[in-house]
């Protein structure tokens, strides 16, 4: 099995990278783009048997800090 | 008296923040991450600065889990000192010793300078050496130093005069200009600029010396 685990900043935590991004996107001219937030996408190769919910645990303890970012679980 | 420096894959300040506890009269152990247990005895531990395991991941988070940190963790449970300075306070805060984060400069630009920085309370063993008011001057060395923590988080550590030191000039975007902060019992400070590199006449400042000597003469046996 195969989990992707989506770790964004959340709501209301600055990113600078993001807008960093944004603004050499403006500059390029891209005049839509209106916000921009940077992630990380962690791809996990997991033993038969491995749980979801085993995949929390590890975003809990490890993958994310969840002062500063959310995370979301796709198992694949 | 007797401090542990702990040493992580990457630490970088961890013979620097020694040397100022051994001026300040303390005994050193260098301590290893693979360790389980801190030295019987230890009356604080420092947590260093560097780049602990590449800052991979979210800088500190890595070490955070390391098996010695479990001891500091305990440590810090029993009511014993700690400071974690700049990859140390990143670290501390991982481990929720300290609340709140360390996030990437707003500027997007590692900082190597000195800053003014603002005792805001003299109120702990780190800062009764300083009067609340003063300001000094200790180097920043940070990419990703710019506190962060929800408003009720914030204005918990303003109520309980825990912020221990604030920027007179905000270098990186911190949430109120804070520096460093003091853990609920007063006992553990979390600091991004490094006072054990103004602590010597050939550091060309020493305005971090009086944070060791007032360690020292808060954890003295009696």
């Amino acid at each position: 099995m195969k989990a992707r685990v989506h770790v964004m900043l959340k709501t209301g935590v600055l990113d600078p990278q993001g807008e960093a991004v944004r603004h050499a996107l403006g500059a390029m001219g891209f005049n839509q783009v209106e916000g921009v937030r940077q992630g990380k996408v962690i791809d996990l190769e997991l033993a038969d048997g491995a749980t979801e919910a085993d995949v929390t645990d590890m975003c809990e303890k490890l993958l994310a800090n969840t002062v500063i970012e959310r995370y979301e679980i796709e198992l694949v | 008296m007797r401090a542990a420096v702990i040493v992580f894959p990457g630490s970088n300040c961890d013979r620097d923040l020694a040397v100022a506890f051994e001026q300040a009269g303390f005994q050193v152990d260098m301590v290893w991450h693979k360790d389980a247990a801190l030295p019987e005895g230890i009356d604080i531990v420092g947590v260093p600065g560097g780049f602990s395991y590449g800052d991979y991941l979210r800088c500190g988070a890595i070490a955070a889990q390391s098996p010695i940190c479990q001891a500091v963790v305990d440590h810090t449970k029993r009511g014993g000192y700690a400071v974690g300075v700049c990859n140390g306070f990143q670290i501390l805060t991982e481990t929720g010793i300290l609340p709140g984060a360390l996030l990437r400069n707003a500027g997007l630009k590692y900082i190597c300078k000195t800053v003014g920085l603002k005792v805001e309370t003299s109120d702990s063993a780190f800062t009764q050496g300083y009067n609340a008011g003063d300001v000094i001057g200790i180097p920043i060395a940070h990419h990703d130093g710019n506190y962060f923590a929800d408003d009720a988080i914030l204005s918990t550590l303003r109520d309980q005069d825990r912020i221990a030191f604030t920027y007179t000039e905000n270098p990186n975007g911190s949430a109120g200009d804070i520096a460093g902060i003091l853990s609920e019992n007063r006992r553990v400070l979390g600091m991004m600029p490094h006072p054990e590199r103004a602590a010597d006449e050939g550091h060309g400042g020493t305005d971090g010396t009086a944070l060791f000597r007032a360690l020292s003469g808060a954890l003295a046996p009696a």
